[in-house]
């Protein structure tokens, strides 16, 4: 049971959502879809569920043509960012409701909704009610009554949002060894990078409409093909440089001089952007050839353990990304080490040319 | 800490209590003052005690009128809640057609409610009026000024016309509220129409159907102008609603004293009335919530 989006687009007043989107999601994959509000996101998930039909473009399930063919005729859930129940049918209930609607025996239904309870870990509360109980507990209640069914597709639009980090990353965990054994096709989405490494699979880029990129997450992580997806696919976003290569050197913003070294070699001379994980720049010295750069402190950014520290000098801004919680006053001057082995390389259209070589590939 | 202590609160408190007793209890008191006393004229007055009360309680005509009362706030909720559900659910939600649709239903509840007598008291004439005329012209003998019970349909009928625009109005509110998702959720279940109503409109319309009921029924409990100017309470006294009696018996009669004991029995049904409905919303809401 696979799923083919071919060339689709959706056209909404004039505006376009969705710009010839061409994805093969396979069964048993976990799908992550990236990217910002109004990326398309849930315009794709709605047109991959049959809610709504694609300007043009074609739907295949298995080969088969399915772009016309609405949701009733399909097999397929849906969970919401926000918690979607039957107000006033109990949790016991409100999982059973898509098996009353197949018509299975009460027998059948009794078993499956309770061994779907056991895997959301909601069988203490099937007789309350959806409003009696947590928010966990009610997006778990929506999540069990979408595997109850045993779908080929299961449609996860933003789920997590609205619960508490904790509670986020728990259900999280969860949600990836759920989908371990199963075979149908997950989609996720998300806005949120950290979320999408978390749940690892394939992740898909989506900005402004258009498919930017589609592979494994790790993959998609450490080699993406632009700058959009690289800034993207970072928390906080990868750094940005203007550069300029020359036969024997890299100039950034005409006052940083370094050597070109084995990695940039291949580099043509020109102009170029160079981008940086912020976790990359250091505070003290890795490698020999680290550049030191004199800098004042802008903000440190407390993010649970970790701190963001930005940092500018006259020609630009870098965050760095440090771990455990540390305190700078505004203005201080530091050094940071900016590592030239470290870097991925954007040509003027923003398509990457070099990316940085990973140890074991 | 030291705590102050001074009775300057009191003055804080003196607008509200002036208020309250300018606008509620002088009147009822008054009204308490008049039940208890027999008066001829303004000098002459005597301690009757409960007499009023048990003669009001005892009075057929009244609880003819009582009966009638009921019977009418019910035949309408009856058909303004399901009515107004129904005309809420065709309503369009989108674009132009959705303002007009409002305008439309809205514009009933714009019109002064003795205006509303007069239209429906023209309106259902058997020589002039479009709809009593036409009645007859397809051979139904409809006289609501000489049968008793045209003049409860027609009543009822102008009641229905009139304030059903309420019910549907907040209805629509309400089904505008429920969030796409839900209606997303239930087509992706496959459910059916009538599930859809039944199980996420209906539970989601509560909370503005108990407003729509509690309103409908003071409101119609109280009806005066609209029968007032159509029938006049008759022919006879079918159509004499508490109210009604009420002013034909304070003012018309001047009794002021079974009057005023009538108002305050009046008063503490309707009191009794609202306490029960409250009561069950509690409850309904406790229900829910755990």
């Amino acid at each position: 049971m696979s799923l083919s989006l071919k060339n689709i687009t959706r056209i909404v007043d004039g505006e376009t959502w969705l710009s010839d989107i061409n994805l093969t999601l396979e069964p048993g994959s976990f799908n992550v879809l990236l990217g910002r509000t109004r990326a398309g996101k849930t315009s794709l998930m709605r047109i991959m569920a049959g809610l709504d039909r694609p300007t043009s473009g074609q739907l295949f399930m298995n080969g088969v043509d399915v772009t016309g063919v609405p949701v009733r005729e399909r097999n397929i859930s849906m969970v919401y960012q926000q918690f979607i129940n039957y107000p006033n049918l109990t949790v016991y209930e409100n999982i059973a409701s898509p098996l009353r609607l197949a018509k299975l025996s009460e027998s059948v239904i009794r078993q499956r909704v309770q061994e779907t309870a056991e895997l959301l870990h909601i069988e203490p509360y099937l007789q309350r009610l959806p409003l009696q109980l947590s928010g966990g507990q009610q997006q778990r209640t929506a999540m069990a009554r979408a595997l109850v069914k045993e779908s080929q597709i299961i449609l996860f639009d933003e789920p997590l949002v609205n619960l508490d980090y904790k509670l986020r990353e728990e259900l999280r965990t969860e949600l990836r060894s759920l989908f371990k054994e199963r075979n149908c096709i997950a989609v996720y989405a998300t806005t949120e990078p950290n979320e999408a490494l978390a749940l690892s699979g394939n992740t898909a880029v989506l900005h402004e409409g258009k498919l930017l990129q589609m592979g494994p997450t790790e993959q998609v992580y450490h080699k993406p093909l632009d700058i959009i997806t690289a800034e993207m696919f970072s928390e906080p976003p990868i750094n940005i440089v203007h550069g300029r290569v020359s036969d024997t050197e890299v100039t950034f913003d005409e006052t940083v001089h370094f050597q070109l070294n084995s990695d940039l070699r291949h580099l043509t001379p020109g102009d170029y952007k160079f981008g940086v994980r912020a976790s990359h720049v250091g505070l003290v010295p890795h490698a020999d050839d680290d550049l030191e750069l004199p800098v004042k402190v802008e903000l440190a950014e407390i993010s649970g353990s970790e701190t963001f520290l930005h940092v500018k000098n006259p020609h630009f801004d870098l965050v760095l990304h440090l771990s455990g919680v540390h305190e700078y006053s505004v203005d201080k001057d530091i050094k940071i080490y900016f590592p030239t082995h470290k870097l991925y390389a954007f040509d003027t259209q923003g398509q990457l040319v070099h990316a940085p070589h990973r140890v074991g590939g | 800490m030291n705590k102050i202590e001074n009775n300057k609160a009191w003055f804080l408190v003196l607008p509200v209590f002036i208020l309250v007793a300018f606008s509620a209890i002088i009147p009822l008191m008054t009204v308490v003052n008049y039940s208890v006393q027999d008066i001829f004229d303004p000098s002459t007055r005597y301690f009757v005690g409960t007499e009023w009360f048990v003669q009001v309680m005892h009075d057929a005509e009244l609880q003819a009128a009582l009966l009638r009362q009921f019977v009418f706030s019910l035949t309408i909720l009856s058909i303004e809640i399901p009515l107004g559900i129904g005309v809420a659910l065709l309503m369009p939600t989108k674009g132009k057609a959705a303002s007009l649709g409002l305008i439309l239903v809205a514009i009933p509840l714009l019109i002064p409610w003795n205006v509303v007598g007069t239209i429906w008291q023209i309106y259902g004439r058997a020589d002039i009026g479009l709809f009593g005329a036409a009645l007859n012209a397809i051979g139904i003998e409809y006289n609501y000024a000489s049968n008793p019970t045209h003049a409860w349909l027609t009543v009822v009928l102008m009641d229905v016309w009139h304030w059903t625009p309420l019910v549907a109005l907040l209805c629509y509110s309400g089904l505008r509220a429920i969030p796409e998702m839900y209606y997303q959720a239930a087509r992706i279940d496959k459910a059916s129409r009538w599930a859809v109503f039944r199980y996420i409109q209906l539970p989601k319309l509560t909370n503005v159907l108990i407003i729509g009921v509690l309103l409908r029924f003071m409101d119609s409990f109280m009806i005066y102008t609209e029968p007032f100017v159509l029938t006049g309470g008759g022919p006879g006294n079918t159509t004499t609603f508490l109210s009604q009696s009420l002013v034909k018996q304070a003012i018309g009669q001047f009794d002021l004293g079974p009057a005023a004991a009538f108002s305050l029995v009046y008063f503490l049904i309707i009191l009794l009335v609202c306490w029960l409905f409250y009561t069950i919303i509690m409850n309904m809401q406790n229900d829910k919530r755990g």
